[in-house]
């Protein structure tokens, strides 16, 4: 549904982005990661048509965004940073202006389509105010109806959830996840949770360069301590059982952090049964035992600290 | 065609969604129809034309004109909005069209509004309607030249301010060329009269006149056309970028 093919853009001297390609097919649900100024933004006005690339190209739904940006725009919805909207207008007649622009012209379609956006969205109270006297919360809500309008196949979003307070960014969330399976989605973030609980697929930029494009969990993988064991000791020695972990054949590493044991496997293999089988052999005292908790954080930060 | 109307329309109702259209429209009305009335001594002249209102017309648009065209792009800027914008289906030559329809209406509008001028008129004279209504015509025309230059100077910024005083210094030199005072100062500063008059040429007093006199020349409607297209063109390639 949306590819990028070799995008590049210099401003100045200075190159954004370099070289970046993907594809993105429906129900991908693609989160586009990077430090602050790492090229996200660039690319993603690239795709939408909005800047011109420096060369490469993007096309949405198979239309070239540069040779047919008609018909390309028809297919996607897009939400830029910060959702600017025009502020002197109340969110039923922008979204009424976006049905006209789109071309929603059946009296009963507009209808139907403006409830349905103004009900998803939660903005069914507030579509008489002016949009400047709303609170961030509801204007984000306005700007994510506007994209959504038409249905469209192909969902791109600039930091949707960027300056809502928690309850406002899981509803946003719930949202997207919800409209998932029939679309392509493609949406940028740095907040790595969210990203964790909506999409299926990462892609990782710095520097204008993309460096990691695989699945949470693949990404996840390329952690030190992917598939180790924590133990929790009730009472007594540790070193004894570290010794007896360490003599296990397919454990690498043991470590013991925070008053716990965590046991590394060798090649990223799962070593839960054997470590759970030799414990209960041995009797050792465990309170508790379980993965040891891969944080993307630190995978991320692997990655772009280099 | 459609995006242009749509375009037309948000931007023509965004001037009566807020209290520009309503300053625009008092302070239009009181300067067009005030600066006849007492710098022009309309009653002096004991003729019964608009030939006083229309010599302040250029005047007032000068300074009123780049007040409603300044924000037609830099807000868009300002706000981002162009982004939204420009990521929907339609193409810049529409938007560029559409909104500058919009303010051009929105001006005749106020134009238009003037029309008590020739009611009080034809209530106290006998006047001579033709020049009356070419002079009408000229000034709208006028007006979109005049916005079309605000609109192309307006893209080349975000700020308002710089927008406006942009437009004003381009306008003011396009009054300036025709005004009969500037010509004569450039006469006796001993410039060639070949090239005082060329420039005059360029000027919107030059191509005003006639009209107000009741001479509809297409020399003249193709100069108010023509700037406005050449402008609204250049308007089209900046924003393309």
């Amino acid at each position: 549904m949306i590819e990028a093919e070799n995008l590049v853009k210099d401003f100045g001297s200075i190159r954004a982005v370099d070289h970046i390609s993907f594809e993105l097919k429906k129900g991908d649900i693609l989160g586009f990661l990077g430090p602050n100024g790492a090229g996200k933004s660039t690319t993603m006005k690239m795709i939408t048509g909005f800047l011109q690339p420096t060369s490469g190209t993007a096309r949405v739904g198979g239309h070239d965004i540069q040779k047919e940006p008609i018909e390309a725009k028809k297919l996607f919805g897009y939400l830029p940073e910060n959702g600017p909207l025009y502020q002197e207008m109340t969110p039923l007649e922008f979204l009424g202006f976006i049905a006209d622009m789109r071309g929603i012209k059946n009296r009963v379609d507009r209808e139907k389509n403006l409830q349905r956006v103004m009900e998803i969205c939660h903005l069914q109270g507030v579509r008489h105010q002016p949009i400047e006297t709303l609170s961030k919360g509801f204007r984000q809500r306005v700007g994510m109806a506007h994209a959504i309008l038409h249905d469209p196949e192909c969902l791109i979003m600039d930091e949707p959830t960027d300056g809502l307070d928690p309850n406002q960014k899981q509803e946003v969330r719930r949202l997207i996840a919800s409209m998932a399976s029939d679309k392509a989605i493609l949406l940028s973030t740095h907040i790595l949770d969210e990203v964790e609980s909506m999409c299926n697929r990462i892609i990782i930029i710095a520097e204008g360069s993309i460096i990691a494009d695989e699945t949470p969990e693949a990404l996840r993988r390329r952690h030190p301590r992917y598939n180790a064991v924590e133990l929790d000791l009730d009472h007594g020695d540790a070193q004894p059982i570290r010794e007896a972990l360490r003599q296990l054949e397919p454990v690498g590493d043991v470590i013991e952090e925070n008053g716990k044991i965590i046991a590394v496997p060798k090649n990223r293999e799962e070593i839960d049964a054997l470590v759970f089988a030799t414990a209960s052999r041995e009797n050792w005292p465990v309170a508790g035992m379980g993965r040891f908790q891969i944080r993307l954080e630190e995978v991320f930060w692997d990655l772009t600290q280099l | 065609m459609q995006p242009v109307i749509t375009v037309f329309k948000r931007e023509f109702m965004g001037y009566f969604r807020s209290p520009v259209a309503y300053v625009f429209l008092v302070v239009f009305l009181i300067s067009t129809i005030g600066l006849s009335w007492f710098i022009g001594g309309f009653f002096d002249t004991d003729d019964a034309s608009l030939a006083r209102f229309y010599t302040f017309l250029p005047w007032v648009y000068l300074f009123l004109i780049p007040a409603v065209g300044m924000r037609l792009w830099a807000e868009e800027k300002r706000s981002g909005t162009w982004e939204l914008l420009f990521t929907l289906p339609l193409s810049v030559w529409q938007a560029v069209f559409g909104k500058f329809l919009a303010g051009w209406a929105f001006i005749s509008v106020g134009i238009l509004l003037t029309v008590t001028m020739p009611l009080t008129v034809a209530y106290l004279g006998d006047p001579d309607w033709g020049p009356i209504f070419s002079g009408y015509l000229g000034g709208i025309l006028m007006a979109g030249a005049f916005l079309s230059i605000c609109s192309l100077t307006s893209s080349f910024t975000q700020n308002q301010v710089i927008s406006f005083v942009l437009s004003v210094a381009v306008c003011l030199v396009l009054v300036l060329l025709g005004w009969s005072v500037f010509s004569d100062l450039m006469l006796a500063a001993n410039f060639p009269v070949w090239l005082v008059d060329g420039l005059s040429n360029f000027s919107f007093i030059t191509h005003f006149t006639p009209m107000v006199r009741g001479l509809i020349a297409l020399r003249d409607v193709l100069f108010f056309v023509s700037l406005g297209a050449f402008c609204l063109f250049v308007n089209v390639l900046t924003l393309e970028r």
